[in-house]
């Protein structure tokens, strides 16, 4: 029986329905401490001191220590996937409000969190800076020096770069853009906002780390354990294999629990000690750890008489926050799709990575993309109105097609753009009569397309091993964090093995036993791992025809597994082990130019069409109506990849709507779920989610990731239905009704007062 | 703080342990390992940390341990007791109701508690008591479809 494109239950939900799934969240390791963290209270400061004698005082606190005391173990204490310019626990200075500036250890939390509270700190405050335009100039700065990290090439030229906040720039250009628009018909500008929000898993941040013979065990909510390792080895000098990682199931990740988070910590306080630590999060403190960017983006488009997009600029700022995290890679990767789902001959894009003194932003389903996408879409409508072209009409006059090359310079194939488009118009029903509300109640509809490319060159390796009596394991880096990686890999490694999936057995995410992975991000899994893990497969079948040779079988019988094993061993014994590694070919982009002819190994498209009805009275708007259409190549579980779309496009729906941390001073004021606000089930408006046939022709049996594409044309869409709607245009996120009622009462020329 | 023993009744067995007054229900079940009610806000506002008290859900980091003293507490582990899941358990594995699985456990109590009172209920019934619940992979499309499949059975 075919396995791939079955629709089946994921392996492991009997042990979630029953509460009884594995996560480092309930870790307990004998004489193991827990760690209560002490934060920096001001935005920027120098340390002039901190007190931790009370602290040390307290009965049951077993140990209180500073960065001081990291320093001992580690000279060079600083991590980072692009740059080195995090500190275990900050020296020197701090660049955040809640910043780690002490840990204090005791055997029970509640005694390490009283602890906690009896530590002081003084600082010699320094001015700070959070908006990411006001930080491109050098007046305040939140690093003296740039610390790229070496793993890239590409960042190699920004090491010891002072004067600036900027961590990367990043620059593409293709045709001319100066005479382009300079001799189209329309020229439109306009700039678009969003606002730092977070991911907000229910798990939050937790890292255990447990010390052995000459080695150290970290169990850990982690997306990307093999960095893990190799960035722990590199602290501490040792080989990588003195390093284990572990990762059970994640209470989920959406980009925020990538390359190191608590994990570094946990392992230095558990070398100093020698007893296992853990650091467990409490959902306040995820305010503190990591972020999505706040963005400006000045976007401008000349065009044609004929409505055809002739040059488009792109200025994107990414607001870093204090440290880089991936954030360059996010400006960089991301940042070169600035331009959108369009055919246009000139473009220029210029993508600043910029540091300041907020929580450090990252990675959060969708990289980035769902920003630009964002304002991108919002600006194809404005400029569709502007032109009195339906906007439907304009975008497909404009949107690129397989064969044409994208602004990157990279010819597209298998991204099913019109396609994605024509499925949401559709199902918009966008031809037909559209009830427009009376009154205070007004409708409208909205559409939006966008454009993402995998982050490239990544690898992946996998393991399919047949053990002698033919049952199957395959070991995977992959981390499940209910996207039903394990049970992809399931179905792959069936399909080519010819059983079932539910008869392969999956391990994950175990350094000592799982081989490398790049990490779990950026919807990239499914494409690499399932490449590899089909790869591996077929390696493991090869062998085991070679094994029946060897063992005499004749050539071309179709003997079951265990009979070729105990023909070859004279009993139940031996196995046959596949692998395969897989890393998609890739060529740089130009550094001048990012022009490169082969820059990711596939694209994802994801569309959206929303109605809403707007009070005008009070600025509430209400979703009638949530469409979302995707490619994802031909689907491996379908009943998982409608779950990831809707997922998907719900988790951005929170943030076009509701989400957004509030500063004061650089503190957050609304650091609790009470005060940041994420969909409940009150708030999922009727839905329909869709994925067009496709192919992914270089995936694993046709298939590509889809755990970001439903988030891209959401925000937009909303925004594009609300000015149908009323005619009011929202520049900046989230599209709260206090925003849409402003909006509203500019509009009629009686603004409401500013708070 | 001082210990105080306290009796009862704990998925149908009669248990006694010593606690301190600060602890809250999550960190007493932990020490009987029942991990399926978890804290995560802190706030009693996501419901991970779902326990039913004399069958009436409550936060269990809310909620301290004493408090249960002489009552009965009920957690995600008893509904496959006899190694059956319950119909609820079987509807959220039908219709894929879940991601990542953190907060399943809380929907699946909850949606218990909610066909115990309304056993055919109405999207404002499953809107109304599922709303102290919250799901970050956004699996409410199918928590629904899941509420109402179990109702059906």
């Amino acid at each position: 029986m075919n396995q791939v494109g079955r629709d089946i239950p994921r392996l492991e939900v009997r042990a979630k329905v029953t509460g009884r799934a594995d996560y480092t969240h309930h870790l307990r390791l004998p004489g193991m401490l827990y760690g209560k963290v002490f934060r920096s209270t001001v935005p920027h400061g120098r340390i002039r001191s901190v007190d931790t004698e009370a602290a040390k005082a307290l009965p049951g606190v077993y140990r209180v220590i500073t960065g001081e005391d990291i320093k001992k173990l580690i000279p060079e204490p600083y991590y980072g996937p692009a740059f080195h310019d995090q500190p275990i626990l900050a020296l020197d200075k701090v660049r955040h409000v809640g910043e780690p500036v002490a840990v204090v250890l005791a055997s029970d939390p509640h005694i390490a969190e009283q602890g906690v509270q009896l530590i002081s700190a003084e600082y010699e405050e320094l001015p700070a800076v959070y908006d990411e335009v006001a930080a491109m100039s050098p007046d305040i700065l939140v690093h003296d020096v740039l610390k790229p990290a070496g793993t890239f090439a590409d960042l190699k030229h920004l090491k010891g770069r002072g004067g600036t906040n900027v961590a990367l720039d990043y620059h593409l250009r293709r045709g001319d853009v100066e005479k382009a628009m300079a001799g189209a018909d329309h020229v439109i500008e306009h700039t678009f906002k969003t606002q730092q929000c977070l991911h907000l898993a229910f798990e939050p941040f937790v890292s255990v780390a447990e010390p052995g013979d000459n080695r150290l065990t970290i169990y850990t909510a982690n997306q990307s354990p093999s960095f893990v390792r190799i960035e722990i080895a590199r602290l501490f000098g040792w080989p990588e294999n003195r390093v284990r990682v572990k990762v059970p199931y994640l209470g989920g990740g959406f980009g925020g629990k990538l390359y190191i988070k608590l994990e570094a910590l946990v392992a230095a306080l558990a070398m100093i000690v020698r007893r296992p630590v853990k650091i467990a999060l409490t959902m306040e403190e995820q305010f503190y750890m990591i972020t999505k960017h706040a963005t400006t983006f000045r976007i401008k488009s000349g065009v044609g008489k004929d409505g055809r997009l002739v040059a488009r600029t792109c200025e994107v700022y990414w607001n870093g926050g204090a440290y880089a995290d991936i954030g360059p890679r996010v400006a960089q990767k991301s940042g070169f799709t600035a331009a959108g789902p369009y055919d246009i001959d000139n473009v220029s894009v210029d993508s600043y990575e910029i540091y300041t003194n907020r929580t450090p932003a990252g990675a959060l389903r969708g990289f980035g993309v769902p920003q630009l996408v964002w304002a991108y879409e919002s600006h194809t409508d404005l400029i569709a109105r502007q032109l009195g072209i339906d906007p439907v009409e304009f975008r497909r006059k404009n949107l690129l097609r397989d064969g044409r090359p994208h602004a990157s310079g990279t010819v597209l194939h298998d991204a099913a753009i019109p396609e994605v488009f024509d499925a949401v118009v559709a199902r918009m029903g966008w031809d037909k009569p559209f009830e427009r509300g009376s009154g205070t109640l007004r409708r409208g509809r909205g559409i939006a397309i966008g454009l993402k490319a995998v982050i490239s060159p990544t690898t992946s390796v996998a393991i399919v091993n047949i053990s002698a009596d033919g049952s199957t394991t395959a070991y995977t880096g992959t981390v499940d964090m209910g996207q039903g990686s394990d049970t992809a890999y399931a179905l792959i490694v069936g399909e080519v093995l010819g059983i079932s999936a539910e008869e392969v057995r999956v391990v994950h995410s175990d350094t000592d036993v799982t081989p490398y992975d790049m990490g779990t991000l950026g919807s990239r899994s499914l494409y690499h791992m399932g490449n590899a893990m089909r790869l591996a497969a077929e390696d493991a079948r090869a062998k085991l025809r070679a094994l029946a040779v060897e063992a005499g079988l004749p050539e071309g019988t179709n003997y079951p597994p265990s009979e070729v094993f105990k023909k070859r061993y004279g009993m139940q014994a031996g196995n046959v082990i596949g692998s395969a590694s897989f890393v998609p070919s890739y060529k740089p982009p130009d550094a001048q130019t990012g022009q490169s002819d082969n820059v990711t190994p596939f694209w994802m498209v994801g569309g959206a069409g929303v109605e809403v009805e707007v009070d005008t009275e009070t600025g509430r708007v209400r979703i009638l109506r949530l469409v979302n259409a995707v490619d994802c190549g031909k689907p491996i579980n379908a009943g998982v990849v409608q779950a990831q779309i809707s997922g998907a496009a719900i988790m951005q729906l929170g943030f076009t709507l509701s989400e957004a941390m509030h500063l004061d001073g650089g503190q957050v004021t609304n650091a609790s779920l009470a005060d940041y606000k994420i969909p409940g089930i009150g708030d999922i408006p009727p839905m329909e989610s869709e994925f067009v046939a496709a192919e992914q022709h270089s995936g694993p049996f046709g298939a590509k990731g889809v755990g970001e594409s439903g988030t891209f044309g959401v925000s937009p869409a909303i925004a594009n239905a609300i000015h149908d709607a009323v005619g009011v245009r929202l520049m900046e996120l989230p599209i709260t009704a206090e925003a849409v009622l402003r909006a509203l009462r500019a509009q009629s020329g009686r603004p409401l007062e500013d708070e | 703080m001082t210990a105080r023993v306290i009796n009862f009744t704990l998925n149908g067995e009669a248990v006694s342990t010593t606690i301190e007054p600060h602890r809250n229900l999550v960190e007493l079940l932990q020490r009987f390992d029942l991990l399926g009610a978890r804290e995560s806000c802190g706030q009693g506002l996501c419901g991970c940390c779902t326990v039913l008290v004399d069958g009436v859900a409550v936060s269990g980091c809310l909620y301290f341990g004493i408090w249960v003293d002489g009552k009965n507490v009920s957690t995600v582990e008893h509904l496959d007791a006899d190694g059956t899941l319950s119909n609820v358990q079987q509807a959220f594995i039908d219709c894929g109701a879940f991601q990542c699985g953190f907060c399943t456990p809380g929907f699946v109590l909850m949606t218990h508690q909610l066909l115990k009172e309304h056993p055919d209920p109405s999207d404002d019934d499953i809107r109304h008591y599922l709303a102290g619940n919250l799901c970050r992979c956004g699996a409410y499309p199918e928590i629904i479809e899941a509420v109402k499949r179990a109702a059906e059975r």
